[in-house]
């Protein structure tokens, strides 16, 4: 649909709010964007709902229970040798994920760029920065199980629905980043092999960029509303 | 800036979001490390989040270069869950309220009100 649309179509264009009326009226093409990224936008905002439904319902059960909340700042503690640092793993996996997304948008640049190596290369990295991810969230839920007896029907902290919201979001975004980094891996196989060179259209690397960027989107509002509050 | 699709861009720009996005990371995590409490822990919370997320959105996933079009479909159906938002939120203190008056208050109760946010 959009992918072989022309610079002559689009410079003839108007912008702004007169843009917004002329690109939705009449019966014809609304996105002016390749359609892989339309519909990767698209699947994004379903998730976005999915997303939104969990930490919704997370705030309807922290909300409306009689039992305090258990303290996120100590549950998450680590110590290393000495005193306990609050939340200091998940600050850690924060930090590996907006890394993750930053070679992400260098290999979507180099992409671009039709700098095959590179665009291969920085995406392994990325998958490598996710694949360290799910594996401290690994390291965080045996603790979290094995060692303070955390449950989603209950812990010994508080209330039993902080069991239940805490492997059901975290679940899910480890999920997606899973899904990610195997997504990634895929792609950067490709792109390595030359698949794109005969076309020169590097527009997955784009799309692939989308959903990444996505998941490290949703962790920012998971870390703000489950650990931080 | 209109585009399609072609979402090229300098390098710098992607550098400078970078470090500005581990700027905001360490002072959300500041947050809980200095211990704020109360309205202006949750109001930083939120800012630092806002900036975060609208970063992310804007630059590296390239949302202020497209159309109108494409930014209005993607970003404003999102904007109906904060009505969900609201309706569960009543709800959630409604269910309070009946779970205190049919319980009564416990001892957790006390602990409830008095350590409120945690």
């Amino acid at each position: 649909m959009g992918s072989n649309v022309t610079e002559s179509q689009t410079a003839a264009l108007p912008e702004g709010l007169q843009g917004l009326t002329h690109d939705w009226s009449s019966d014809k093409q609304t996105f002016y964007v390749p359609w892989g990224k339309a519909m990767m936008w698209f699947f994004l905002l379903s998730d976005t709902f999915i997303f939104g439904c969990f930490l919704t319902s997370y705030m309807n059960v922290r909300m409306s229970t009689r039992v305090p909340w258990p303290n996120s700042s100590e549950v998450f503690a680590l110590s290393f040798g000495g005193e306990p640092i609050p939340l200091i793993l998940i600050a850690i996996m924060t930090f590996v994920l907006i890394t993750s997304s930053g070679t992400m948008a260098l290999a979507v640049n180099y992409g671009y760029k039709q700098d095959r190596a590179k665009t291969a290369a920085l995406m392994f990295v990325t998958a490598a920065f996710g694949a360290i991810f799910v594996g401290m969230q690994a390291f965080e839920w045996t603790k979290l199980i094995v060692d303070e007896g955390i449950r989603p029907w209950g812990n010994p902290m508080g209330a039993p629905q902080f069991g239940a919201s805490f492997f059901m979001i975290t679940g899910f975004h480890g999920l997606h980043v899973s899904i990610g980094v195997i997504y990634l891996a895929v792609v950067a196989l490709k792109v390595l092999k030359g698949d794109y060179e005969a076309s020169g259209n590097y527009e997955i690397v784009e799309i692939t960029g989308l959903y990444w960027h996505f998941v490290d989107l949703v962790w920012v509002f998971i870390f703000a509303f489950f650990y931080l509050w | 800036m209109a585009s399609e699709g072609h979402q090229e861009h300098p390098l710098s720009i992607y550098l400078w979001i970078w470090v500005l996005l581990f700027v905001i990371s360490t002072l959300s995590y500041l947050v809980d490390y200095i211990g704020f409490e109360g309205y202006l822990r949750w109001s930083l919370i939120i800012v630092f989040m806002l900036a975060k997320a609208g970063l992310i959105i804007a630059i590296f996933m390239h949302m202020i270069w497209e159309r109108l079009a494409l930014i209005y479909a993607i970003l404003a159906p999102p904007l109906l869950l904060s009505f969900f938002i609201g309706f569960m939120a009543i709800e959630g203190d409604y269910t309070l309220l009946t779970r205190l008056n049919f319980f009564g208050e416990t001892n957790f109760v006390a602990q409830h009100h008095t350590e409120e946010g945690h």
